[in-house]
């Protein structure tokens, strides 16, 4: 017994010592690679997609896949897809979104929804359903098309129109429709805030922003830098999930539009979006309403390298938390970190490639100051010390949701496959992927690199 | 990212601060700002004093006197506390009306002075800010609050039977309009931020922090702080003005307000209302409308003339003694005085679900203790939850919660667990009852937990003959309707239900039913000598009592007020007679058991508003008639009868130590069983009217009557 331990302790003090990167793989449990993932281009709500349906974006992720991968479309095993607005009409848009784009009629399929961390339960739905035996190969991905959104008619109007239904005389339909006011024409939007505080996102972020003392510079000057890293990793032709999408009755999409690099002081000139007047966050330091659908193959290890694949990476550890939605919405990232990180015995140094969902600057810097904040540490999560901050230089260096654009459904599979490509092309072995969602909820995941 | 920088101007600038260092206030200066911060070192709350009002005025005369400083924003170092008022202390010590006149003046030149020097001030309010210290904050030239549940503003000076003394009854009226000032003064209301803001009673709200780098109340005002500092930036340099944007119905509003008629009219109908609610008992009400009217009809000057000297009237006067001494007992009774208890009280088992058992669950559930609601049967089961659903909603309803809240309130109250660390029993009062059921939760509940029996008349000691561990048995009386009154009085408890708690001596009746027992007795006496219900009934109104005598009968249930009669009677004797208990017996044994049955002494009915006579009482009465005494008179004696037998009877239990204080017997005599606050409770009026007079009237009427009247 203590000879064990012994053994054990000496071995990770050689670890620690030789910085030695081990491999995450645990036994007994089957490892899980991406093989590769795709995206539309994402765009500006209202722009090239703005006739479309979100299973048409899905379907053309799909089949961007199939193209990319060459799978056969017999061997998936299943399919999910994340999303966070529903269309009425394709409520299973993973269902209609494949059958469109091919696949076996006998492949089943299901959608999943967790606010902007839906493509994230789509992926690890999957990585559960592989590690557990009950399937080899599944696509994950996510659809969001906010440039539709079900507007309904209002309670009142729509039981007017379902009593009508049954009325069964003239007598029992007048009768109903004497109760008929014009205010029951007032349409019902979509909800935009909290459900449960009922405070839209941008005032939470102001409200967190302010509290961690998070300037308006300060999220102009990040907004900045997500926009020109963009930029720069588009000019470099570095976005390689982008699949073109040949959009019915336009012209072939081949590239994201909402990047925009812009100056300090164009930017400056914004007034406050959600705060008014004194507020920080604005419209050029969040991130846009955006179409977007990302779809990724992910396998058994031993399946994929049957099948003559080389995989990108490893699915890892991963983490769901969720805090108070009213004061901690978007600190997500700041919960769940550490917690992943402990859970794959890494430290903060050992990550070479971060990739944050960035919905606010105000939001990302936030998180920022909590993890470099022992107070807050202390306080808040129950720590000794505080999480640490993530090095600048191997932070979302491809751009991030405020430049690429936030289809909410699809973010997950483009923060994976970011991390896995820039550790391709970059170099080193671990990714840490992590986002924020309405709920209060968030994700974390590590990405391990696929041996050369 | 570059390295932090921040907007705001803290960090900017080295802060100089004066070298003095003064009890209620401090400031700094950020720039071309001044910080005056108040934070009262002696007391939990900032009130204005004539300490706080003398070194306000050094720090503004510095202010005004320093050429750096452009303008100055005024907030308090408190989280959830600006100014609770002025204080009341500082009335207490003057002799006379003009002393008082004088304070007031005093107060109105400072605030004017504040009013219209050249550099604008800020009030950055965050918390109660009320009485003296809104009138403070409307001197003000701009007014930025916090947008949470603490901020509070309001003008409470009429519940201490006083009015608004430093130049509020001018002011307020320009700001939000005749309509909502008197509304504002008249009811006492409080008013939350944001519909400060509605009302223009405050310019820029300001959002509350959660989390982050510091505690989030502190940050928030640190917060609060800065924006207030870039708005008075803006104010200086008149990129925001002070004005404000009114919408349409204001403007139509304030342009009908411009018509001398319509005014006269708003005068006449306020007027006519206060008396009807006050029945003349309450003099301020009336002093407020008079000096807003002078005000606006015959200039400032005359305004903040009457202002000042009704206010000093007012000070002197019963009515705001007896209210400012009720104010005392309150504070008095919020404070626990027992110390921690052992253990905390986190789950609560509530038997008996009726109107108390329903009303105890809300409160608790409210402040979000685990409650478990029990009954015999899953209807009457049922009926509580719904009451408890009911009462939550009516909240949702009136926007203080949202439906999420209610929700997650109303998830505390959970199903069958019965480890528990309290229990509350409201089951009926029937000793055998109460007896059974205290045996059969001592079986389950663990060993700690204690056992409160919710009764009126038994003795605990009574109750608790059947346990196997008295003294962990106690009793708890409750006042309905629940959730809006103010009072538990308890045998010894430290829930905490947000209620004012006074704590009796164990005894039958304990004090509030003592009390209320000889003084329903003589109502029994006086219809038995033929006085009519709605006579009687306004009789007792117009003393100042919430609720007629008769009517209060129906309220509190016949069935109720004959056991509380015949437990009295037999435990303490002559002093509980007088009416023939007869008349009780025979309307319970018909089904008249009051409001809860739909008929007693009057007739309820659902959605009907008005009361009629139950006329199947009138051949009870004629069966149980007495004539009447002629030494006596049917109308101010009649008053008297039942306002002496409630008096005598509470300072009997003062004498024998079931009260612990005068004050509390006050307390619980005003806000529990509606004593008339114009009196400032049993013990207040006896100090008023003069011990000497009152012996005097129960000996007449003892002559007339019998011993019940006897003086103790």
């Amino acid at each position: 017994m203590t000879l064990v331990s012994g053994w054990l302790l000496y071995g990770w003090i050689i670890a620690v010592q030789t910085k030695t990167k081990k491999t995450l793989a645990k036994p007994n449990i089957r490892n899980v690679v991406v093989v590769d993932g795709v995206r539309t281009p994402f765009l500006l709500s209202g722009t090239s997609y703005k006739d479309l349906m979100p299973h048409d974006l899905a379907r053309a992720a799909l089949t961007g896949l199939l193209h990319r991968t060459s799978v056969p479309k017999e061997v998936v095993d299943y399919i999910i897809f994340g999303t966070v607005i529903q269309e009425v009409k394709t409520s299973n848009v993973a269902r209609e979104a494949a059958l469109g784009a091919g696949f076996s009629d006998k492949t089943p399929a299901h959608t999943v929804t967790m606010a902007c961390i839906s493509a994230n339960q789509a992926m690890t739905t999957g990585v559960g359903l592989i590690a557990s035996g009950q399937c080899d190969v599944i696509v994950a991905g996510g659809v969001e098309l906010m440039s539709d959104v079900p507007i309904r008619h209002s309670r009142k109007m729509r039981k007017l129109m379902l009593d009508l239904n049954k009325a069964k005389s003239m007598g029992q339909r007048l009768s109903l429709i004497s109760k008929f006011r014009f205010n029951f024409l007032a349409p019902e939007l979509p909800a935009v805030s909290e459900f449960s505080t009922s405070e839209t996102m941008g005032h939470s972020a102001d409200r967190l922003a302010a509290a961690f003392a998070v300037s308006r510079l300060e999220q102009d000057e990040y907004a900045l830098r997500s926009h020109s890293l963009a930029k720069k990793a588009q000019d470099e032709g570095l976005l390689s999930d982008v699949v073109p999408f040949k959009v019915p009755g336009k012209d072939t999409v081949t590239k994201d539009n909402g990047i925009r690099p812009s100056s300090l002081e164009q930017m400056a000139k914004l007034k406050p979006a959600f705060i008014k007047p004194y507020g920080t966050v604005t419209a050029a330091n969040s991130s846009f309403l955006t179409d977007g659908a990302s779809a990724m193959l992910i396998m058994a290890e031993e399946k994929a390298l049957a099948m003559g694949y080389k995989p990108k990476a490893y699915l890892r550890d991963f983490m769901y938390v969720s805090q108070d939605p009213k004061d901690q919405l978007l600190l997500g990232p700041t919960y769940a970190t550490p917690k992943v990180l402990e859970k794959a015995g890494l430290t903060m140094n050992d990550i070479d490639a971060f990739e944050f969902h960035e919905a606010f600057s105000g939001q990302i810097l936030a998180n920022f100051k909590a993890m470099d904040s022992d107070w807050f540490a202390e306080n808040y999560m129950g720590r000794k010390t505080k999480v640490g901050l993530p090095p600048l230089e191997k932070f979302n260096n491809w751009g991030g949701s405020l430049s690429l654009g936030h289809p909410f459904g699809a973010t997950g599979c483009r923060l994976v496959m970011a991390a896995a490509n820039r550790l391709q092309k970059e170099g080193g072995q671990y990714g840490l992927v992590a986002a924020c969602a309405a709920g209060g909820q968030g994700h974390a995941m590590i990405v391990e690199a696929y041996p050369k | 990212c570059s390295e932090p920088r921040s907007r705001y101007i803290r960090r900017n600038f080295t802060e100089s601060s004066a070298l003095l260092t003064r009890t209620h206030i401090n400031y700094g200066v950020k720039g071309d700002v001044a910080v005056i911060r108040i934070k009262s070192s002696t007391s939990k709350v900032n009130t204005l004093s004539k300490e706080l009002h003398s070194e306000f005025m050094e720090v503004m005369n510095e202010v005004w006197a320093t050429n750096q400083i452009r303008n100055a924003v005024l907030i308090s170092s408190k989280p959830g506390r600006f100014i609770a008022g002025a204080d009341i202390n500082m009335l207490a010590t003057c002799k006379t009306p003009q002393e008082v006149t004088q304070v007031s003046q005093e107060a109105q030149r400072t605030f004017e002075k504040l009013e219209k020097a050249a550099k604008p001030v800020i009030a950055a309010i965050s918390g109660s800010c009320l009485g003296g210290g809104l009138e403070l904050a409307i001197s003000c030239q701009y007014r930025i609050a916090t947008k949470d549940g603490k901020t509070i503003l309001g003008a409470p000076e009429v519940l201490l039977g006083i009015l608004p003394g430093a130049g509020g009854t001018q002011r307020l009226p320009e700001m939000v309009g005749v309509p909502a000032v008197f509304d504002m003064m008249l009811t006492s209301r409080n008013i939350h931020a944001d519909s400060a803001k509605k009302m223009g009673l405050v310019d820029q709200l300001v959002e509350p922090l959660g989390l982050g780098i510091k505690p989030p109340e502190e940050w928030t005002i640190e917060y609060l702080e800065a924006v207030a500092i870039t708005f008075a930036k803006g104010l200086a340099d008149k990129k925001i003005s002070p004005k404000r944007d009114q919408g349409l119905v204001e403007k139509l509003t304030a342009y009908t307000m411009t018509i001398p008629f319509v005014r006269q009219q708003v005068y006449k109908k306020v007027e006519e209302k206060v008396q009807k609610e006050t029945k003349g008992l309450y003099p301020a009400p009336l002093k407020i409308i008079d000096v807003v009217k002078t005000g606006i009809e015959r200039g400032s000057d005359a305004g903040y003339l009457s202002e000042s000297q009704k206010f000093g009237s007012l000070a002197m006067i019963s009515e705001s003694k007896a209210l400012m001494g009720l104010y005392h007992g309150q504070v008095l009774c919020k404070k626990n005085k027992f110390g921690a208890p052992q253990k905390d009280v986190k789950r609560l088992a509530i038997l008996g679900e009726g109107l108390k058992g329903a009303g105890i669950t809300q409160v608790s559930v409210d402040k979000r203790l685990k409650t478990i609601l029990k009954d015999a049967t899953l209807t009457r089961l049922g009926h509580g939850q719904q009451q408890v659903f009911k009462g939550l909603n009516y909240k949702v309803n009136k926007k203080a919660l949202t439906s999420f809240e209610r929700d997650s309130i109303f998830s505390n109250l959970t199903g069958n667990v019965l480890k528990v660390d309290m229990v509350i029993e409201a089951v009926f009062e029937d000793l055998s009852l109460k007896h059974r059921v205290l045996k059969e939760v001592e079986a389950v509940i663990p060993d700690h937990c204690v056992f409160a029996s919710n009764t009126s008349a038994f003795p605990i000691s009574e109750i608790a003959a059947v346990s196997k561990r008295p003294e962990k048995v106690i009793g708890m009386h409750y006042f309905s309707p629940m959730d809006k009154m103010q009072l538990a009085s308890a045998v010894a408890v430290s829930l905490k239900q947000g209620k004012v708690i006074i704590v009796v001596m164990d005894g039958p009746g304990f004090y509030t039913t003592r009390c209320l027992a000889p003084m329903m007795s003589e109502v029994i006496r006086i219809l038995q000598e033929g006085v009519d219900l709605e006579k009687l009934d306004s009789l007792t109104t117009s003393f100042g009592f919430p609720v007629g005598a008769a009517t209060l009968v129906d309220e509190v249930g016949v069935d109720v007020a004959k056991h509380m009669a015949e437990d009295l009677r037999k435990a303490l004797g002559e002093r509980f007679g007088g009416g023939n208990p007869e008349l009780l017996t025979q309307m319970v044994s018909k089904g008249f058991l009051g409001r809860k049955s739909g008929k007693g002494f009057y007739i309820y009915q659902e959605s009907v508003k008005s009361k009629n006579l139950n006329s199947d009482v009138d051949s009870i009465l004629v069966s149980l008639k007495m004539p009447p005494k002629s030494e006596v008179s049917p109308g101010e004696d009649i008053q008297f009868r039942l306002v002496t037998r409630f008096v005598n009877e509470a300072v009997m239990c003062l004498r024998e130590g079931i009260l612990a204080t005068p004050a509390e017997g006050d307390i619980a005599a005003v806000f529990g069983l509606g004593f008339p606050p114009c009196f400032g409770g049993p013990f207040c009026f006896v100090a008023l009217y003069g011990p000497q007079k009152i012996v005097d009237r129960l000996k007449k009427y003892e002559a007339a009557y019998g011993k019940q009247f006897t003086p103790c």
